[in-house]
């Protein structure tokens, strides 16, 4: 079953006929397990990776730190609940070490960016302080990379 | 004026050693000239991974050159890598090799091929192959000075050569039985019982084995049968193998030979006099690929497997009959149905659809009405390549 998820992971468009003949299971059965996974929440989304590059509309991507103070009985959660549902707000993970919340937030420039620290962030109750990263270039993401050519090296086309 | 003349052509003539010109050209080199000429081709014709070697091997490779350790080893390997061979073989297939004295770290399987037939053939002994085989089996054969017998494989036995097919052609001058499983070009496997009889007539007729196991960790739903593992075989086994299809690692050029004493010493004796020693950065990437590669492997095999299953489906589908390989990265369709034979087959599908699989016919007189197709490719291309067949033997049929 997991190797169903990796394979749509991989590539979200792969069929129930391609999976099926792939993990050698019948059509009815990937299509049933892909269709609880979707109800279940273990599929969230089908999404593309683009390489926005390309199309030279590059917006702007910032990591910032978030320190926060913990609230009683809903520890982090809350606050990290009121921060993740901003739009702008990309990925929010709690993690260990010296700050708490790790967001990555997506802009259309600096602009937006500050503005959204300045004005939306920073001035909630529980945040203490930010530190914003902005990323300077993207080398790999979700396990693809950017930058290296796909065939890194050219194999003969008929070998023994 | 006339003998002038005649005299350097006479030299000429000689020039070449009788063996290396009594060897048949190879089946592969014509379809490679062909294809150098075209593009956009679809290429299933490829005997290698295409994955490139895992990263954690790569970077150890970088890095002892990066340290400076250029210069040769002892001429049977290092003695970490063979000591990690040993427990490797322990390990996975419960045989048991001193890693001194029983294994020598070879440039590539394809050197221990070699190395292990010049050890053991003496001027017209035979070595028995199956037909259809790796190409270098009986060229091999010949230059150590040995007679390839093929023995015929087929659909109905699913291309495992049999004990009783061996058997009526030993005499006198069998030496050896030489076989890889899984195989190359057939992606055959061979079952417990199928090697408990090879090894039963081994032991009958006093014979050796030579057991190139390169494609070892590429089974499907199969046991790999380590042949020395068998019963009273290690000590008649010669066990050539190697990292290349097993960690994508074909341009290190890296392989092993584990066998008794008595041979590794007498292969060893030509290795210090042609090879002297393995690659030196590529040892300590095989170092690196025993101790920390395995999640790589089992990540490599079941993607080829999932390629494998869609192959063999859709070659079944479109009316190229295929059994079911289940080792190495090959199918091995039938084309008989097109009234083609193999290499008419193989060049009008790259002509008129740019798709290049290999003749069976390569690998042996049996591998006709057969070719050879490699999935060692993406899902994608394999999807492209099997479209296109499917018109071809539309179009023909």
């Amino acid at each position: 079953m997991k190797e169903i998820f990796e394979i749509l992971e991989q590539n979200g468009r792969a069929t129930p006929e391609q999976i099926s003949t792939m993990v050698d299971k019948p059509v009815r059965e990937v299509e049933k397990i892909i269709k609880q996974a979707e109800k279940d929440g273990t599929i969230l989304k089908y999404k593309t990776i683009i390489n926005w590059s390309k199309l030279s509309e590059e917006d702007i991507w910032a990591l910032i730190e978030v320190r926060v103070t913990p609230q009683r009985d809903v520890g982090f959660d809350a606050i990290a609940e009121r921060i993740y549902q901003f739009p702008e707000v990309h990925s929010a993970y709690l993690v260990s070490g010296t700050y708490d919340l790790a967001i990555l937030v997506r802009g259309k420039n600096m602009q937006g960016i500050s503005s959204f620290v300045t004005e939306k962030l920073a001035p909630l109750e529980m945040v203490q302080s930010t530190v914003t990263h902005f990323l300077l270039k993207r080398y790999k993401e979700n396990g693809e990379t950017f930058h290296l050519p796909k065939e890194i090296n050219k194999r003969l086309p008929i070998t023994p | 004026m006339l003998n002038t003349k005649s005299a350097p052509t006479q030299a000429r003539d000689n020039l070449i050693s009788q063996k290396v010109t009594s060897l048949p050209p190879s089946g592969i080199r014509k379809f490679f000239d062909l294809l150098s000429s075209m593009e956009d081709i679809i290429s299933l014709g490829i005997g290698e991974p295409d994955f490139v070697t895992p990263w954690h091997i790569r970077e150890a490779g970088t890095y002892s050159l990066e340290k400076g350790h250029t210069m040769y080893t002892s001429n049977s390997g290092m003695p970490e890598l063979r000591q990690e061979l040993a427990s490797y073989l322990e390990l996975r297939y419960g045989v048991s090799y001193h890693p001194e004295h029983e294994i020598l770290v070879t440039t590539g399987t394809s050197e221990g091929l070699d190395l292990a037939l010049r050890a053991i053939i003496n001027p017209g002994d035979e070595v028995i192959i199956p037909d259809p085989c790796y190409v270098a089996y009986p060229a091999d054969i010949i230059l150590a000075g040995g007679v390839p017998i093929l023995v015929p494989t087929n659909e109905e036995n699913n291309f495992v050569v049999r004990a009783t097919d061996i058997e009526a052609r030993i005499t006198k001058q069998t030496k050896a039985i030489l076989a890889g499983y899984p195989a190359n070009p057939t992606g055959a496997v061979m079952s417990r019982k199928e090697a408990d009889a090879i090894a039963g007539l081994a032991k009958k007729y006093d014979l050796l084995v030579i057991s190139d196991e390169l494609y070892a960790r590429l089974v499907y739903g199969a046991e790999h049968i380590c042949f020395p593992s068998l019963p009273g075989m290690k000590e008649r086994t010669i066990l050539i193998s190697g990292f290349s299809k097993s960690h994508a690692m074909t341009g290190w050029r890296i392989g092993y030979v584990a066998a008794d004493r008595r041979f590794i010493q007498a292969l060893a004796k030509i290795h210090q006099y042609t090879m002297l020693s393995a690659p030196t950065m590529a040892q300590v990437a095989a170092i690196e690929a025993l101790r920390n590669g395995e999640s790589e492997v089992e990540k490599m095999v079941q993607e080829y497997n999932r390629r494998r299953r869609l192959m063999v489906k859709r070659l079944n589908e479109i009316g190229l009959p295929c059994f079911e390989p289940k080792g190495a990265f090959y199918a091995f369709p039938s084309i008989k149905a097109t009234g083609m034979n193999s290499e008419e087959f193989a060049e009008r599908l790259l002509l008129e659809e740019k798709v290049a699989v290999v003749p069976g016919t390569a690998f042996g007189p049996c591998g006709e009405g057969f070719v050879r197709c490699c999935y060692a490719t993406s899902l994608s291309s394999i999807e492209e390549a099997l479209r296109r067949m499917d018109r071809f033997v539309k179009k023909v049929g």
